[in-house]
């Protein structure tokens, strides 16, 4: 093997980990307004990315039988619906569940873990148990060679392209908007927020709603890399929790560059050990560095 | 303009307030002077709607807002500093201040708040929790302001307050009522500071009002005993 080869090899499996990236950073961000800005342990998040997942399966369905001239087409529809129907089930999720639980974050672990067992039976139901696949428009398949032997998946540039749009609109909406404000007002402070005229509950249900959203762009950009099945979503929650801890809970530039961190770490050590090994070297990682700065890579310097 | 009739709070089965009625006007400020666990800050909760009536009402211009969720009594008319300051301490000087802007029509921070408070306007990009005491209190009162209410309610703007600075608060707040002939309420413990800034002045004690006068009547030998430990 000469040393273009390994170059090649080492590019491709670096990329391959920007993909798992795209989908980590996705969930993650999600995860880091529900969990970090709210206190809300969402562990029905993964559910919401599979809500995602089978909108564009079924958008590819509909195009396939019904309506063959959108199929090239079809997927940036699908990504729109992808988020409209996880924000609107997170909408009426927050309002039926959540919002009773505030005052018992543990509570919310518990109950989000039931409603995640709920969501995956009626996926089952639904879809079936058996993994879907949509059909990817013509576009999407096949690679991009800038010369010989290294082969760039084109999906995965897709992905990373969604996820860079949908980071940098999140963190100017963060950060530049109205409701960013009220959001990060309420994390400060919810009673004084409420005393300073903020309606804090809106802010919380439009919040909780935003973050299953983007769990649904996630999984929508999950099709193109993975089949759909009712736990689709169930294997990815462990490592977004671990991407939101490690960044620093509350700082959404920590949760992008832990996700970038554990993707690389994982994907590149898969190449050389095993799928499961790989997995036990990522987790050791952040464990130490976790005892070391318990409150992750980013926090904010103020005074308390 | 503001008027409190018999309200009683409690906290679960122990009950704090006992009956509190008062009445402030227009371009008016009143101070409510007490020692600690009197109930001066339990007041201004209750004002506010963080803490819930058990009976009583608070109207504010006449609009009744006893039952009302904090946020919508700030649309109509109160605004609050609480004890403590609490302002936002992970968001910017500026950030603060508009998010207590949450009814204005315009979206940048008025010119007349820098004006009455120009430290504010240096330190605009710092975080709010990274400012000292008394201009946190200043940051306070300014996000209170924004809301443009018709009541001002402070609880204990002093506390913790180098004796400077407090002379800068009183002057601020004189100030305030000149310009926009608002109502102001403010809970104190230093008499010197009351008389500075209040036109009338009451004496909370175990959740009850026991005594009322107007500054140019007043005893300061009997409110000092009240304030006395």
């Amino acid at each position: 093997m000469s040393f273009s080869d390994i170059l090649n090899i080492g590019l491709m499996q670096g990329f391959a980990g920007l993909s798992l990236f795209a989908v980590l950073l996705l969930m993650g961000l999600g995860l880091a307004i529900i969990f970090g800005q709210m206190g809300v342990i969402n562990m029905a998040h993964g559910e919401f990315m599979t809500i995602g997942a089978y909108t564009v399966y079924l958008f590819s369905w509909l195009a396939d039988n019904r309506f063959p001239r959108f199929s090239q087409t079809y997927f940036l529809v699908a990504i729109v619906a992808a988020f409209v129907i996880a924000f609107a089930v997170g909408w009426l999720v927050e309002w039926a569940l959540i919002r009773h639980l505030y005052k018992r974050p543990l509570d919310t672990l518990l109950a989000t873990w039931g409603l995640s067992l709920g969501m995956q039976q009626v996926f089952r139901s639904t879809f079936g148990p058996k993994e879907v696949s949509p059909t990817l428009p013509d576009w999407l398949m096949g690679s991009w060679a800038p010369h010989e032997g290294l082969d760039i998946p084109i999906n995965g540039l897709f992905v990373l392209a969604l996820t860079l749009v949908i980071t940098a609109a999140l963190l100017l909406a963060m950060y530049k908007s109205r409701w960013g404000l009220r959001v990060r007002a309420t994390v400060a402070n919810r009673i004084m927020a409420n005393a300073s005229g903020i309606d804090t509950r809106k802010t919380d249900r439009l919040t909780f709603a935003i973050g299953c959203g983007v769990a649904g762009v996630a999984g929508a950009a999950f099709t193109t890399i993975g089949s759909t099945g009712p736990t689709s979503g169930s294997l990815y929650i462990v490592d977004s929790f671990l991407v939101v801890t490690f960044g620093g809970a509350a700082h959404l530039l920590g949760t992008v560059v832990s996700a970038f961190g554990i993707a690389q770490t994982q994907s590149i050590s898969e190449f050389f050990l095993t799928g499961s090994m790989a997995k036990v070297l990522t987790l050791l990682l952040i464990v130490f560095f976790l005892m070391i700065r318990p409150q992750g890579l980013f926090a904010s310097k103020v005074r308390r | 303009m503001l008027n409190v009739s018999d309200i009683y709070v409690s906290y679960g089965q122990s009950e704090a307030l006992h009956g509190i009625s008062f009445a402030a006007e227009k371009n008016e400020t009143v101070a409510i002077m007490g020692r600690n666990g009197m109930g001066k800050t339990t007041l201004f909760k209750s004002l506010m709607g963080i803490l819930p009536l058990k009976s009583g009402a608070v109207l504010v211009d006449g609009v009744d807002v006893s039952r009302e969720e904090s946020f919508r009594r700030v649309s109509k008319g109160i605004a609050y500093v609480p004890q403590g300051r609490m302002i936002f301490p992970t968001l910017t000087v500026e950030e603060n201040i508009l998010a207590g802007m949450e009814n204005a029509t315009i979206k940048k921070v008025p010119a007349d708040i820098y004006a009455l408070f120009p430290v504010l306007w240096e330190m605009r990009s710092r975080k709010g929790g990274n400012l000292s005491g008394g201009q946190q209190q200043q940051l306070a009162i300014a996000r209170a302001l924004v809301a443009d209410p018709k009541v001002l309610l402070l609880d204990e703007p002093t506390e913790g307050i180098q004796p400077s600075i407090i002379k800068d608060i009183a002057r601020t707040l004189n100030e305030i009522r000149r310009l926009r002939k608002l109502t102001i309420v403010v809970s104190e413990q230093i008499l010197s500071f009351a008389l500075e800034v209040a036109d009338r002045l009451y004496v909370i004690e175990g959740g009850r009002l026991v005594h009322e006068s107007p500054r140019a009547a007043i005893d300061e030998a009997r409110i000092k005993q009240f304030l006395a430990v």
